[in-house]
């Protein structure tokens, strides 16, 4: 049997080693869990809990949306109102709400429109009345909610027409010259699929960077944390277990995704269709993995930090909730910022260390400029690093109990209150 | 602070009196906890390849102590020295550790905790699972090796962990109270390990507040209370702190020779108990077989460090009860 090359004594006797002993630790330890067979199901489980939610809401959604429109006019013009709707439906752009004779009026009678909208009586099929239109033809009167009449008047107004005039015989054909592409929807498109990286890596590191948050607790709980302390440096230590961490999540992608690739194949589907980004699918594929791994290592170290000052798992959880938060708060800013390209708000996404990969991302979507993306990850890798040594600092201080003391700062504080100004 | 090192002064070239290398150089090392001094100027001095026993009741900083000379913690003040370094991290791979709470990851298994152990302080994986199956099958635990730490018993699991303190063969290693929760056969088992690494060159410093076991095995002890040393030195120094003590049987009940015993000489049964006198055993015979006291029987007992350590111990931590309250008057 072949023995592995050894590595080089400088690797050996390095920080790197030192992280590389913890990130080999925690990586084998989760992926050689039943935890993690369980964790690989769970996109499984969240598919399965999306498409039951959106079959019973689309249901719902069915039977509560069928907006029906009542008619209360004289004589035969309410007829006539439902004739130019039915000829005028396939012309018009979005749905038509139905429209349903409630009464054909007198002369001289009169119909308290209200009244009916209030009971809802007279809609047919299922449908729920939503307005009702009275008066005349030729001056006809819409009732109902602000919504509905500020959205139907128009098209109530132009059946109106068609019922009091002569349609015309026949509506020309339109000769169709299609080409692939504007430069409007080639915009929309590269919109789109920003849109869609982004979303794609916010739901992937708000599934994986979590995981982090618990990630010193066990060391904790298991006393094991005075013995890493003692043979490697904290920073090495954080490294380890973040770079540990992001293996696991590329694991877990590459599984999710493999599988996703598999379903699709099996029920001979093709992936969704987004359109090419600016930079290139095979580029903008290989910047959405470095984007990842920035998010997850400007977030996880984060949530390391963080998660570190716990000692219990009931600590943790608590201070899940407000991760959470903070992962969307980011989404949201990159997102507000994707419509607004050249705003301050923008160059704060891009510059923001934790929104910057969201923000790259939806950029290499949009625009084929490669030098912002070397200089992002140089920014963001540099911030991985303040936060890690930032955050082994501050375990050290307050967890390992080691720097200067509280009364030593108390004092240092009192004396910078006494300088004269 | 001024601190009593008896006859062990530690010179600025990191050798003591005798010539011998240090190990561990420690001066003025303070640690203060939100206002409370954990640690109050701890001067150590421990040789090469000697074992050294830090010695203290519960709760009087020799955690502390030895958590900052490993470098896990920064001392507020003081400089440390170990093994040459200033920086104890630097050296980490030199350097041995049992935690007095211990821990390994459950899952775990023995061997692979070995190597984890090892690679931590720079051995390769392949070669650390190597040693640690060899120290396993030679400390008698070969059966265990493939079982999951949390499948052992307490004690064994304290084993791996002891044996995963020493598989880098470290030129130094800190125990912090290694004995507590070993059962009779272990300890001694622990004390003929720790002897074994002294002889091969190895410097073992350990905490305990279990006097027998430092007695055995220390050439040298520092005691702590109140988070100062009081008395860092050989163990032979610590018990001649005591005087010896004297034990009398006269046929005579008064006399003359009655005026040789020492004022606070007390009375027990067919005995007489006091502090031999300054002036040695022999002036004492003479004026005792002058005045006619009719010698039964005579003993001298050399006060055992269990004595020492009571006496100088006790005294500090008065000491440091007097200082804290002190210090409390004036920052008010």
């Amino acid at each position: 049997m072949n023995s592995p090359k050894p590595r080089p004594a400088w690797f050996q006797a390095s920080w790197f080693h030192a992280a590389w002993v913890v990130a080999r630790r925690d990586f084998v330890a989760v992926i050689f869990s039943k935890a993690f067979i369980f964790f690989l199901l769970g996109p499984l489980f969240l598919g399965f809990i999306g498409v039951l939610a959106g079959s019973i809401g689309s249901h719902v959604q069915h039977d509560l949306d069928r907006p029906q429109i009542g008619v209360a006019m004289p004589a035969h013009s309410g007829d006539a109102l439902v004739v130019a709707r039915n000829a005028m439906s396939g012309h018009m752009a979005g749905p038509v709400p139905e429209f349903v004779v409630l009464e054909r009026l007198r002369t001289g009678e009169t119909f308290d429109a209200r009244k009916a909208l209030k009971s809802g009586r007279g809609a047919t099929h299922g449908g729920q009345l939503a307005a009702v239109v009275g008066g005349t033809l030729e001056a006809p009167v819409l009732t109902g909610t602000r919504e509905r009449v500020d959205a139907w008047q128009g098209m109530v107004s132009a059946f109106a027409a068609r019922a009091v005039q002569a349609a015309p015989a026949a509506y020309p054909a339109v000769t169709l010259d299609q080409v692939a592409s504007t430069a409007d929807t080639v915009r929309n498109g590269q919109l789109v699929t920003a849109q869609a990286g982004q979303t794609l890596l916010f739901l992937l590191t708000m599934l994986l960077a979590g995981m982090v948050l618990s990630n010193l607790v066990e060391e904790k709980a298991n006393k094991i944390i005075e013995v890493l302390a003692a043979s490697i440096p904290l920073d090495a230590l954080f490294l380890g277990k973040l770079f540990a961490m992001l293996a696991v999540s590329l694991v877990g992608i590459a599984v999710w995704g493999a599988g996703y690739g598999a379903l699709m194949l099996a029920g001979m589907r093709s992936l969704p269709i987004l359109d090419a980004p600016a930079v290139g699918w095979p580029l903008f594929l290989v910047l959405g993995f470095l984007y990842f791994a920035m998010a997850y290592l400007l977030l996880g170290s984060m949530f390391l930090t963080i998660g570190g000052m716990a000692s219990t798992v009931r600590e943790v959880q608590t201070l899940s909730m407000p991760a959470t938060m903070l992962q969307l708060i980011v989404f949201f800013l990159a997102t507000y910022a994707l419509a607004r390209p050249g705003t301050w708000i923008e160059t704060l996404s891009l510059v923001f260390p934790v929104s910057s990969p969201y923000a790259m991302l939806a950029r290499a979507a949009q625009s084929g400029d490669l030098w912002p993306h070397l200089v992002a990850l140089a920014w963001q890798a540099l911030w991985v690093g303040l936060i890690i040594r930032f955050g082994a600092q501050l375990f050290r201080r307050t967890v390992m109990k080691s720097g200067p003391s509280q009364r030593r700062k108390r004092r240092w504080f009192a004396l910078a209150k006494r300088q004269p100004a | 602070m001024k601190i009593d090192l008896g006859e062990w002064p530690v010179t600025g070239n990191a050798v003591d009196v005798s010539g011998r290398e240090l190990a561990i150089e420690a001066r003025g090392l303070v640690k203060r906890f939100d206002g409370f001094t954990a640690v109050d100027g701890v001067d150590l001095s421990v040789p090469k390849g000697s074992i050294f026993g830090v010695l203290g009741p519960n709760g009087a900083g020799k955690t502390t102590t030895l958590r900052m000379l490993l470098g896990i913690i920064d001392p507020d003040s003081g400089t440390r020295r170990v093994l040459g370094h200033d920086r104890p991290t630097d050296i980490a791979r030199r350097i041995g550790y049992l935690p007095e709470e211990r821990g390994l990851y459950p899952a775990m298994k023995a061997t692979d905790a070995i190597a984890f152990l090892a690679a931590l302080r720079g051995v390769p994986l392949k070669e650390g699972r190597r040693k640690g199956r060899e120290l396993l099958e030679e400390h008698g635990l070969g059966y265990a090796a493939d079982r999951q730490i949390r499948q052992l018993s307490k004690g064994m699991a304290q084993q791996v962990q002891l044996l995963g303190t020493l598989v880098h063969e470290p030129d130094l290693v800190v125990f912090d109270e290694p004995f507590s929760g070993l059962d009779a056969i272990n300890q001694g088992k622990l004390e003929r390990t720790m002897r074994g690494l002294a002889a091969r060159g190895t410097t073992v410093i350990f905490s305990t507040h279990v006097i027998a076991h430092a007695e055995r095995l220390c050439d040298s002890i520092a005691i702590i209370a109140g988070g100062k040393v009081p008395f860092a030195g050989p163990v032979d120094q610590a018990r001649d702190r005591l005087r010896p003590q004297v034990r009398l049987e006269t046929r005579a009940t008064d006399g003359r020779w009655r005026t040789a015993l020492p004022a606070d000489a007390r009375h027990e049964g067919a005995f007489w108990y006091f502090t031999l006198p300054e002036s040695g055993v022999e002036p004492l015979l003479r004026a005792l077989i002058e005045g006619e006291a009719g010698i039964l029987s005579l003993s001298i007992e050399r006060p055992g460090l269990h004595d020492a350590f009571v006496a100088i111990a006790g005294e500090a931590a008065a000491r440091a009860l007097e200082a804290n309250s002190e210090e409390m008057e004036s920052s008010r």
